[in-house]
């Protein structure tokens, strides 16, 4: 225990972070959240920030297949975790995740900032969907979730966007919603120990 | 914000011990409400110890029907369990009722318990707070207190606790385990919280360096008769205006057990009492129940601008009784 004291006067540490299947090893001051991470050290500047205090959903991040608000997780947190940005979406041949295309199939946006953190979102939300999981809007606690356009509202509530692009958004994730397109692969995991 | 230690300590005392001796430290779990209120500059500890690791991180059955839900299981881990679903359905309500999917996933249920208020002045650190400075006064009585407390308030602090949680666990009996310098112990939920009086500052009966590790809620006829409903200002991902945990159970058209809990109306999650006990053994009516509900806002004392929420309070807990009773609102709610 006198070696965690010891750590406890260190501001800063020398850390791992995998992002997007790459693995970065750096010295962050422990302030730095996930988001600055991403954007400020490693480059990676889909990620957006907006509101920088979890209400606005633009910075939105995978954490080992969970959405999370990146601004509110320091990257010291987030070691041993995988996290998926939106620059981690498409294949290896560059095709679209589905979401990507429906939104861009939809017109899903119009200034396009809150994009990237709408999409992350929509990606875990249809895995939490398919995994059972209900939500304020569900008619029952138990049953089967059949995803609408209510449902997707209100899971997708923690997403906000300024232009008001909204019918759209439900629009684009309702159309990968009914191919299908959910499964194992976006399956809820248990969040980074 | 100030620059911070990062310590992952190896196991739940030694994570006691450094929060006991060192004053500045603090516990870290989810981060949602801490990592923000550093950045507000509200509180600046010097060194954050890492508890997520630690705690237990499952919702477990116990012999006789009750759950054991680890102080680290995450907010959508708990919403989502089958069993919770099934037979604490006003958890479950109150958990979705909260915050945002992506909040969720990161919120921790010993966290959840232990956020702060979102009153503006609190979070102003350019505006006086008895909560954050003690002795700096309160704006909020003469201010903006539209969503401030109307029940339990003093002259010092009328801010609300934020958590729907917390407001079903109160009504579902809960018990807290807590770990601290001298050992394990228990605390019923509803001894958890303290009201502000003239000293808002201190929010918990926990002492320095005391980490909440499980909540317990016991099996009870009346859990799976449960509901919680909110009301905010809109549809979705805001905290409550007024909200109500309810769990009855009625045979014979009469009320056999209630448990009642407001949210968003006091300064801690409000454990209805009075209006439990005038429901006892009474007709499981519209009627009584407003009488109940009307019985426990008496000790109402609203503000210039939040009167409403005494009726909005009143409207739902009859609302929610109705429809667990199965009878008709009728004109009273």
């Amino acid at each position: 225990m006198m070696a965690c004291v010891t750590m406890a006067n260190h501001t800063s540490s020398m850390m791992t972070l995998r992002v997007n299947g790459a693995v970065h090893r750096l010295r962050l001051d422990h302030r730095t959240t996930v988001l600055d991470a991403l954007r400020e050290h490693l480059g990676l500047t889909g990620t957006k920030k907006g509101c920088d205090h979890g209400q606005c959903g633009a910075c939105t991040v995978l954490v080992d297949g969970r959405r999370v608000n990146s601004c509110l997780l320091l990257a010291v947190t987030a070691q041993d975790a995988e996290v998926t940005t939106i620059e981690g979406l498409a294949g290896p041949g560059g095709e679209l995740h589905p979401l990507q295309a429906a939104f861009v199939e939809r017109d899903a946006l119009q200034c396009g900032y809150c994009t990237p953190g709408q999409i992350c979102s929509a990606v875990a939300m249809l895995g939490e969907a398919a995994a059972g999981w209900p939500s304020a809007a569900s008619a029952s606690l138990t049953g089967p979730v059949t995803l609408n356009a209510a449902e997707t509202r209100e899971r997708m509530s923690g997403n906000l966007c300024r232009c008001g692009a909204y019918v759209n958004i439900v629009a684009a994730i309702l159309d990968v919603a009914g191919d299908g397109a959910t499964g194992s692969r976006d399956e809820p995991q248990r969040a980074a120990r | 914000m100030k620059p911070f230690g990062y310590v992952v300590a190896p196991d739940p005392a030694a994570a006691v011990a450094i929060v006991t001796m060192r004053p500045g430290a603090a516990f870290l779990g989810g981060g949602t409400n801490l990592v923000d209120l550093m950045k507000l500059g509200v509180v600046a500890p010097d060194v954050l110890v890492d508890v997520t690791g630690l705690l237990p991180d499952r919702v477990e059955r116990q012999p006789g029907g009750g759950l054991r839900i680890g102080a680290g299981v995450r907010n959508s881990d708990l919403a989502a369990d089958p069993q919770v679903r099934a037979e604490f359905p006003v958890l479950a309500q109150a958990v979705l009722a909260g915050a945002s999917g992506q909040l969720r996933n990161m919120a921790t249920v010993g966290g959840n318990l232990l956020q702060r208020t979102r009153c503006l002045y609190f979070q102003d650190v350019t505006k006086p707070c008895n909560k954050r400075t003690p002795g700096s006064g309160c704006p909020a009585r003469a201010g903006d207190h539209r969503n401030l407390a109307v029940l339990g308030g003093s002259l010092h602090c009328v801010a609300t606790h934020p958590s729907d949680m917390a407001v079903a666990l109160a009504a579902l009996d809960a018990v807290v385990h807590v770990e601290g310098a001298a050992g394990p112990r228990v605390i019923p939920l509803s001894g958890l919280y303290r009201l502000p009086g003239d000293e808002p500052d201190r929010e918990t009966t926990l002492e320095r360096g005391d980490l909440i590790t499980a909540v317990e809620v016991p099996a009870r006829p009346y859990a799976r008769n449960s509901a919680y409903r909110k009301v905010r200002d809109r549809a979705s991902y805001a905290f409550g205006v007024a909200s109500v945990a309810a769990a009855l159970d009625v045979a014979g058209g009469v009320v056999q057990d209630v448990r009642l809990a407001l949210g968003a109306v006091a300064p801690v999650p409000w454990r209805a009492r009075v209006a439990e006990q005038v429901l006892a053994g009474r007709p499981a009516t519209a009627e009584w129940f407003g009488r109940a509900a009307d019985a426990e806002l008496a000790a109402a004392a609203p503000l210039r601008d939040n009167a409403f929420k005494v009726t909005l309070a009143r409207n739902i807990v009859v609302r929610m009784l109705c429809v667990l009773a199965g009878v008709p609102a009728g004109d009273t709610a």
